[in-house]
């Protein structure tokens, strides 16, 4: 055990466990968008509409990140249109295309989690809404979403805590978050063990706030 | 069509063959992950506290950390530590380790963790009476085990194992960083010679895609297998 090298790597890989925060969030607020647009759209009674959404959230979810971090980073960039167009400003930064990536991605897992929970409300709440004379759109905004979020919350918390995971990906487009630090620090040192605790015990870390977060949450949003 | 042509001028059969190298992979780490769950499913159903809190570690850390981080520590640490064991027996050569094996481990390791937590789950689901039920007709633990309980588990765990086999499945593609070469390894050697990188990766993504729903398919069969009589 090189107990100076974990003490000395510390300061290095906390500070990246600030970008991996970064790419995080930003892909969770983008991600939880997409998500809940495409989860409507499940519930639209349009088959086409329907199979669009089920065929992003299928396609989404059975590729691997790695697949999806590559084919925006590497793949897009090769088209020659996209390289004349105003969105290249965006796609040719690696940070923009993890967040991209990291962002449908999300949103097919939330847009599912969402779908799911919308489809448990019964039916009796809206009827009750409907009979009361509230409009529809009120009905969604005011009844419909805050029990949705209170549902899914268990099932959202888990997919923070895999996106988080999947935040290291980033590592393999060049971006120096907690993963890539480490595997920096691990390649120059040759010392895996002591690293792999260090960042380790930092992403166990961050676990356990969002998970102790996500456990208040839904105690302050019970029902009972 | 022609970059997926097979023999010397297109990728049809390299990547066909990194294709069966995937599904080795998968296969593989989810053999090692189920010997894992094997270990520590007993351990952390055991009222013992030092035996639930080493089995808690191991599925808390695995589950915690991102497998990249995991499958980084094995790539850089696994030929330390075998040179390590093999220098205590008096063997001080280098030794290097072959990827595959590196990789399937790591993964296994990582799927191990999540089979644990299923079948943990399962069998903390069957009723009591039947445990009482087995114990009535003088089972011995054996019989007891894989004639009553394991065939339950079994029923009640497939739908779960079904997703850490996706989960399982769709990590080794993080094995590429290791040099194995599989679907990824092969997309990316593919994607940088043609300079065509956009294809190569969809391409990747049509290949993953193909594998989960086979796959899916597979296990929903045998659902319905195990589900015989309900």
């Amino acid at each position: 055990m090189d107990l100076e090298l974990m003490i000395n790597s510390f300061p290095k890989l906390l500070s990246a466990a600030v970008i991996t925060l970064k790419l995080l969030s930003v892909s969770l607020i983008i991600g939880l968008f997409i998500g809940l647009f495409f989860a409507i759209l499940r519930l639209n009674k349009n088959i086409f509409i329907n199979k669009l959404a089920y065929g992003y959230s299928y396609v989404f979810r059975g590729t691997p990140l790695l697949v999806q971090i590559f084919i925006i980073y590497f793949g897009l960039g090769q088209i020659e249109y996209l390289r004349s167009t105003v969105l290249w400003v965006i796609l040719k930064e690696p940070y923009w295309c993890a967040i991209i990536a990291f962002a449908l991605n999300t949103g097919a897992y939330t847009s599912e989690i969402l779908r799911s929970a919308f489809q448990t409300i019964k039916s009796g709440i809206v009827e009750a809404g409907k009979s009361l004379g509230i409009s529809n759109k009120v009905i969604f905004y005011k009844i419909q979403i805050p029990i949705a979020i209170r549902q899914s919350l268990p099932a959202y918390g888990n997919e923070i805590i895999l996106m988080m995971k999947g935040t290291s990906l980033a590592s393999t487009v060049t971006l120096m978050d907690l993963t890539g630090v480490a595997k920096y620090i691990i390649s120059t040192t040759f010392k895996p063990i002591e690293v792999f605790i260090v960042a380790g015990g930092i992403y166990l870390f961050m676990t356990f706030i969002i998970h102790n977060v996500i456990k208040y949450l839904e105690k302050k949003y019970s029902f009972n | 069509m022609e970059l997926l042509a097979f023999g010397d001028t297109g990728w049809g059969d390299e990547l066909f063959y990194a294709t069966l190298m995937t599904i080795a992979v998968s296969i593989t780490a989810m053999f090692i992950g189920f010997l894992f769950a094997l270990l520590f499913t007993p351990l952390k159903l055991s009222k013992n506290k030092f035996l639930n809190f080493i089995a808690n570690s191991y599925t808390t850390i695995i589950r915690g950390v991102p497998e990249l981080l995991v499958i980084y520590l094995f790539f850089f640490g696994g030929t330390g530590a075998v040179m390590y064991v093999a220098s205590i027996f008096g063997y001080n050569e280098y030794i290097e380790i072959n990827a595959f094996i590196t990789g399937a481990f790591a993964i296994g390791i990582i799927s191990g963790a999540y089979s644990t937590e299923v079948f943990r789950g399962a069998i903390q689901s069957i009723d009591k009476g039947q445990f009482e039920a087995a114990n009535v007709l003088g089972l011995n633990k054996f019989g007891k085990f894989f004639k009553i309980i394991l065939p339950q588990t079994l029923r009640l765990a497939i739908p779960n194992l079904s997703n850490v086999w996706q989960i399982t499945l769709k990590d080794t593609s993080l094995i590429s960083v290791t040099g194995l070469v599989e679907i990824m390894r092969q997309s990316y050697i593919a994607a940088g010679s043609t300079r065509d990188p956009l294809f190569f990766y969809s391409f990747a993504a049509v290949l993953y895609l193909f594998l989960t729903f086979v796959s899916m398919k597979l296990i929903n069969r045998l659902e319905v297998k195990y589900s015989r009589g309900y």
